[in-house]
């Protein structure tokens, strides 16, 4: 269980369910995300130059967000990384998981360190971590932006 | 009991074609008793997506670097990791990897530090046995732990410090990082921004041949009269220097450690694996900026 119990309900789901397990089954946690992270919708297939790129991770990542109209403002999440790349995707899958569907005020409540919440550390190290902090960093710039 | 090289003609062209497999070799010898393989890639989860047969995972970040000490693992750190991984020291391992085998090629300077006899690249790495769609699974092997003796780390031959670059100044040196970083335009690898430095360009002298043009397309190394176009004629090596070659961190530079030494023949090669993120942070160490080496 997390210390603090200020993340969405998802996001707090994963959390628990990686923090409850061993470090050898975070791994195994991380592939599941990987392989189940959304492929990207048709409309973005030609238009990554639209999406921003994710310059904290060391493979060539894209996302952008979507934000719904009032009143609750709907996020919707869009990430593109490449197959060889599973551990970026990995970290894509979980904030997709987290946090797709949720009003933007939500989106925008989730700490910042809420990546390093999920034990993965001593699992990926901490270096390929930052990689998830700048995924979560430019989500929650977008939609500021995109629900101004 | 060592397993015998691999014969194939187009090994025998470099200085220790021993050090080299081909694929087909690997999936003739993948049940030979007293062999190996060892996969090592950047992303550490590629090898849960699929793997060799057979294969153990080697990380960097996680079993080869001291989680405290900007260091690799000491001797009882290597051999623990050995027995976990079922190799004993008469054991010939194949290391294989993403990307050109680039971290393959530091796993194995990190294997070379430790004197393991028999250490292997497979030529084309991971990316040419998938392309030639050989066997991968998502099964973790449990290897029977062996007997790894703990063997002290030699960093003299094939590791170089700050202090023996400052000594080695006006010496062969060659600079393996892109063109933007060693003329000092980049403070990082392009796409890799994390690992910064306070200040950009190149050590007095040396030469830049980045990395990865010691791979064909396919992955494979050049031929070996390509090798030497690059590194002899191009950078301006002769054979029986002394060279230090560096990058960022040493990781791309042990690959073109690898070239030199066992693919050129060079006696003398160390790996400076401080590298960038030391010297461009180091106060009152001389930095060159530009495209040409510089005098020391």
């Amino acid at each position: 269980m997390s210390a603090t119990r200020d993340l969405p309900e998802a996001f707090e789901q994963i959390v628990d369910d990686f923090t409850a397990a061993s470090t050898r089954e975070r791994l195994d946690l991380l592939l599941e995300f990987s392989d189940e992270l959304p492929e990207l919708p048709e409309r973005f297939v030609d238009a990554r130059d639209s999406m921003e790129r994710v310059d904290e991770c060391q493979s060539p990542v894209f996302l952008t967000v979507e934000v719904g109209d009032h009143p609750d403002r709907t996020v919707h999440l869009y990430v593109d990384a490449p197959l060889e790349a599973p551990t970026t995707r990995g970290f894509a899958g979980i904030l997709h998981a987290g946090l797709d569907g949720l009003p933007a005020d939500d989106v925008l409540a989730v700490p910042d360190d809420a990546p390093m919440r999920l034990g993965l550390a001593e699992a990926v190290s901490p270096l390929r971590l930052r990689g998830m902090v700048g995924m979560l960093g430019r989500i929650k710039r977008q939609v500021r932006a995109k629900s101004a | 009991m060592p397993v015998a090289p691999d014969p194939h003609p187009s090994l025998s062209q470099y200085a220790h074609p021993e050090r080299l497999v081909t694929t087909q070799w690997l999936a003739d010898n993948l049940d030979t008793p007293g062999l190996v393989v060892v996969e090592s890639d950047e992303d550490v989860l590629l090898y849960d997506t699929g793997h060799i047969p057979g294969a153990v995972k080697i990380d960097w970040h996680l079993d080869l670097n001291d989680p405290v000490t900007r260091d690799y693992v000491d001797g009882d750190g290597f051999a623990a990791l050995m027995r976990r991984a079922g190799i004993s020291r008469d054991t010939t391992v194949v290391i294989y990897g993403d990307k050109n085998n680039w971290w393959a090629a530091y796993a194995l300077w990190v294997f070379s530090l430790f004197g393991h006899p028999d250490v292997r690249l497979l030529n084309g790495g991971r990316a040419a046995w998938v392309a030639e769609a050989r066997p991968m699974t998502r099964e973790v092997p449990t290897p029977v732990e062996s007997d790894y003796p703990v063997v002290m780390r030699d960093d003299s031959g094939l590791r170089a410090f700050k202090d023996d670059v400052l000594a080695h100044l006006g010496k062969p040196m060659i600079d393996v990082r892109s063109p933007g970083e060693y003329s000092g335009e980049l403070l990082h690898m392009p796409d890799y921004p994390q690992e910064g430095a306070l200040r950009g360009g190149h050590i007095p002298g040396a030469a830049n041949v980045p990395w990865a043009k010691a791979a064909a397309d396919d992955g494979r190394f050049r031929d070996r009269a390509e090798l030497e176009e690059i590194y002899l004629d191009g950078a301006g090596l002769a054979p029986g220097d002394d060279v230090v070659a560096y990058c960022r961190i040493g990781e791309r530079s042990s690959h073109t450690w690898f070239v030199l030494t066992h693919l050129l023949g060079f006696a003398h090669v160390r790996n400076y694996d401080g590298s960038w993120t030391e010297w461009g942070n180091a106060v009152r160490v001389p930095v060159v900026q530009g495209n040409a080496p510089g005098a020391v």
